[in-house]
């Protein structure tokens, strides 16, 4: 997955057989050359549907984004879904509750794939002003991976609309075969993941290792 | 509204041996309360919300307080007469008691009808540990109801009397009480960019290698960090 760092032209498969000068020119003569990978890719990042389901106020945020001012339907996201069997994005909007947590990880496996979340705001990404708490969860990729981390306190609409825009491109840079595959075109990654009990202290396990692992430090040179 | 000593002497005068005294505020608002016993508590509550002259018809707030056990030390000035006959010495003595702890539940009263308040009752357990059951107060505010499952929830306290006493922020297979003092929490810490006081003794027991986290470099001056080594 190239990552879509770089925006357009998107990086091809060193195995296409055509360069994309090359589709450029055709495309100039009337001649549109595209590859089944492309056309799946566009599809799909042109209809994320986002399930409708908001934790806090970061939910308000998300919910002005689709309102007629921002208008999220310009990126083809306004299809809120109300069941996670019709979603294709978790939009993690708002503190993670460890009491709530099992119930977005059960969320997040009932939503078939192609899916992507989002983790939007300080404390989905972190628990935020929260994480010394004993109630709150360090952020939800302890327990789902999380493709977009958009910062804020909540974040502005906007920087939900840039979030999905950077989504998107992270969907046309996927390839359909091969080591970069998303992980569910790919056999020897599990895409289901396991729900966390309720503990006597704290949720069992705190956090899944194959998705997260407490951050390394790594210091520069100096000291 | 009459002041915490005249309720008090009219609840006294009327309920007879009861145990009622007087918390008072040192504080400026000097909002004084009443600690009831747990024996006769609703009844005098009851009374409260009944009487013609107080109609406290609103509980507007239940609240939880852990008194941990503490140990007192009081210093006491005794003259001690010198044996070769000169002045008596002045010595102090010091003498440590515990003071045994306790969890308390401080309910406010309001009367919306003659728009007077708070007055506040107070309730204490016995210990902290066994024997932590006061009478609940929802039969005579049913706003009590949440508040006191909360207290329950975070503090540990049983509610004879209440009608559907759970847990109602943490879930039931928990068996801690997060708001006592004593309450450890789970050692999940991860890594800060800028750990400073608690946070900081956390960084040193996890990261130990990196423990020059709490290392301020030279002609910085961090006063927690500095603060934090012994």
């Amino acid at each position: 997955m190239s990552d879509a760092a770089s925006p357009a032209p998107v990086e091809r498969a060193p195995t296409s057989p055509i360069t994309d000068v090359e589709r450029d020119e055709l495309r100039r003569h009337g001649i549109l050359l595209t590859s089944l990978q492309e056309l799946y890719t566009w599809g799909c990042s042109n209809s994320v549907w986002p399930l409708n389901f908001g934790l806090a106020c970061c939910a308000i945020e998300m919910i002005a984004a689709s309102m007629a001012k921002f208008d999220i339907a310009r990126f083809g996201s306004e299809v809120f879904r109300p069941s996670p069997r019709q979603a294709d994005l978790l939009i993690v909007s708002g503190t993670v509750t460890k009491k709530m947590a099992p119930q977005v990880v059960r969320l997040w496996n009932q939503m078939p794939e192609p899916k992507y979340c989002i983790a939007m705001g300080a404390c989905a990404i972190s628990g935020g002003p929260f994480k010394q708490g004993y109630n709150v969860l360090k952020g939800i990729d302890r327990f789902i991976p999380v493709d977009i981390y958009i910062p804020g306190c909540p974040p502005r609409p906007e920087a939900l609309l840039h979030g999905l825009v950077e989504l998107q491109k992270k969907i046309k840079g996927f390839q359909l075969s091969g080591p970069d595959a998303p992980r569910h075109l790919r056999a020897d990654i599990k895409c289901d993941y396991p729900v966390p009990d309720f503990g006597e202290h704290d949720l069992q396990p705190p956090a899944n290792p194959d998705v997260w692992q407490a951050p390394a430090i790594v210091r520069s040179g100096k000291g | 509204m009459e002041t915490a000593e005249q309720i008090r002497d009219r609840l006294l005068a009327r309920f007879p041996g009861a145990e009622i005294s007087l918390v008072t505020n040192p504080g400026a608002a000097a909002q004084h309360s009443l600690l009831l016993g747990a024996t006769r508590a609703r009844e005098i509550a009851q009374f409260l919300r009944d009487d013609p002259t107080f109609k406290l018809d609103q509980c507007s707030n239940v609240t939880g307080i852990d008194w941990p056990e503490k140990e007192i030390v009081e210093t006491t000035k005794v003259s001690v007469p010198d044996p070769a006959g000169g002045p008596a010495k002045v010595v102090e003595q010091k003498t440590k008691r515990v003071q045994p702890g306790c969890l308390e539940v401080v309910y406010h009263l309001y009367s919306i009808a003659l728009r007077h308040g708070p007055v506040i009752l107070r309730l204490r357990t016995g210990n902290r540990t066994d024997q932590v059951t006061v009478p609940s107060l929802t039969p005579v505010w049913r706003a009590c109801e949440f508040q006191e499952r909360e207290v329950f929830d975070l503090y540990g306290v049983v509610f004879d009397g209440h009608p559907d006493l759970r847990r109602i922020l943490m879930w039931p297979e928990f068996k801690d009480h997060p708001m006592r003092k004593d309450y450890v929490e789970p050692d999940d810490y991860e890594w800060e960019p800028t750990p400073h006081g608690v946070v900081l003794e956390k960084a040193k027991t996890h990261y130990p290698s990196v423990a020059g986290v709490a290392d301020p470099g030279p002609g910085s001056s961090n006063p927690a960090t500095t603060e934090a080594k012994p």
